[in-house]
């Protein structure tokens, strides 16, 4: 019964420990996805300008964050960003380390890369709009703000969810690097306590069980988000 | 720009290059036979092999790899019966533990890849293969692995650049790969934009090259989706 109380809730018990740090990594993600989502809809559009420099901006963009490796990002930005900080600080007259608060370095790092693969989530999904539709659009008069809301912007999502779905799934795993920072996420917590206690085993697997509760779940959501987000579409299309 | 601090880092980082190299080589080989036996055991007809791909493909899809590798390098030598067993001069090689640890996590992703792959093969060509007398190993040499490798190739591709990108992880584990050299120079000199540039210039290189490869192999594989080049000098290409 030794394991009960190492996982359970009481006073030695990692359980609560354990539950607040997927919560952390529950935050971080979502953090992650909304810097993501508005650094991709800028860097779709990037790609998607009339202009050359513009769309080659935009393709660095995709090619670095999608190319090079996620724990190289978060040192990037983590110690990049701490050195600004501390520049800063010594502007202001503090002389000393700052560091760059974890959950922001982290979930910037994480937007970041998920921005990049966001970003080409949604330009295959304006891709995917009827190019008539558009044009319809256009030829009764709408400006291009209401053409985006109305005719744009709904299609754009719809199409774009289930790869929105893969890029979740994605950070939800990347956000397990971000522990290196020592933010106390799931990936950290189930460290401290394997190192603490000595089973690690025992924490490795429950924090991984823990990680797998989450996509699963997740999964779900965005599967029946889908079927919701597809209802009026003609069968044929995404269905699944 | 500092020049001499550039050329010294990427001199630094590129020693540890073969590391990365071996770690990538070893764990796609290794990931890619595994795959085969998985995948071969999810369609193979055998409900209880079936539902232990379909199990296997779930936990190492669905877990964060530093999750895994932890697991591996920090859980196993929890045991006694491990440490005092055979294999243990291997498994206590950090070495061996991150290659161990990639292996299995991409060939949860590998096999799903190959499934998809098998799920192109079209039932009339096994059925011609069959109605000329092949069967077995035959048939899977000579009919289903060349189709079913060709379309999987687009997403095997994606999976080989995500692998170069996971061996980062094994720095978490103390094999001093690329990006463990280049925390190590962030951390003693401050420099992170500098060290940053040089690590990701040769993840970017190193893609490239691998993505180059893969387009090349997929056109010798798929001459038969290429208009036919005419016999008759100067005559136009003929399309099939």
């Amino acid at each position: 019964m030794q394991i009960v109380e190492t996982l359970g809730f009481g006073q030695t018990g990692w359980g609560g420990l354990l539950l607040m740090a997927a919560l952390m990594t529950l935050c971080v993600t979502l953090t992650a996805l909304l810097i993501g989502a508005v650094l991709g809809a800028v860097v779709a559009a990037a790609k998607l300008s009339q202009s050359r420099a513009i769309r080659t901006a935009g393709g660095v963009y995709t090619t670095i964050f999608r190319g090079v490796p996620e724990l190289l990002i978060i040192y990037l930005v983590y110690f990049g960003g701490s050195s600004a900080v501390t520049m800063i600080g010594a502007y202001f007259g503090y002389d000393g380390f700052l560091g760059l608060p974890t959950f922001i370095a982290g979930a910037l790092a994480v937007g970041l890369i998920c921005g990049a693969y966001q970003a080409e989530v949604y330009r295959g999904a304006f891709l995917a709009i009827p190019r008539g539709e558009l044009e319809a659009a256009e030829a009764i008069g709408m400006n291009r703000l209401l053409r985006f809301r109305r005719i744009i912007a709904p299609q754009v999502l719809r199409f774009a969810l289930p790869g929105i779905g893969n890029v979740w799934q994605l950070s939800l795993k990347d956000s397990a690097l971000v522990s290196v920072t020592g933010l106390a996420d799931l990936m950290r917590t189930s460290q401290v306590a394997a190192g603490s206690t000595r089973q690690y085993f025992l924490f490795f697997i429950v924090g991984g069980c823990l990680y797998l509760v989450l996509t699963s779940m997740s999964d779900r959501l965005f599967a029946s988000a889908e079927r919701r987000a597809s209802r009026s579409m003609p069968a044929g299309i995404g269905q699944i | 720009m500092d020049f001499p601090f550039l050329f010294q880092t990427m001199k630094t980082l590129l020693a540890a290059l073969p590391m990365t190299l071996a770690l990538f080589s070893l764990s796609v080989l290794f990931g890619g036979l595994l795959a085969l036996l998985i995948v071969w055991m999810r369609v193979g007809g055998n409900p209880v092999l079936s539902r232990f791909a379909r199990g296997y493909i779930f936990i190492f899809r669905g877990s964060p790899l530093l999750i895994q590798m932890f697991l591996v390098f920090y859980g196993l030598g929890q045991f006694g019966f491990i440490r005092h067993s055979f294999v243990w001069p291997a498994l206590r090689e950090p070495f061996v533990c991150a290659v161990l640890s990639l292996a299995l996590c991409t060939a949860g992703y590998t096999a799903e890849i190959f499934r998809f792959g098998l799920r192109a093969v079209q039932p009339r060509e096994i059925e011609a293969a069959r109605a000329i007398g092949m069967s077995g190993f035959l048939l899977v040499r000579r009919i289903i692995a060349p189709i079913a490798f060709r379309h999987a190739l687009p997403a095997y591709s994606t999976e080989i650049v995500m692998m170069v990108k996971s061996t980062a992880l094994a720095s978490l584990v103390t094999v001093w790969e690329v990006t463990g050299v280049a925390q190590r120079l962030i951390a003693q000199t401050y420099r992170t934009m500098e060290v940053f540039l040089c690590a990701a210039i040769i993840y970017l290189v190193l893609n490239f090259l691998i993505l180059q490869a893969m387009a090349l192999i997929e056109h010798r594989l798929s001459p038969h989706r290429r208009a036919a080049v005419s016999l008759v000098p100067g005559g136009l290409p003929v399309s099939r």
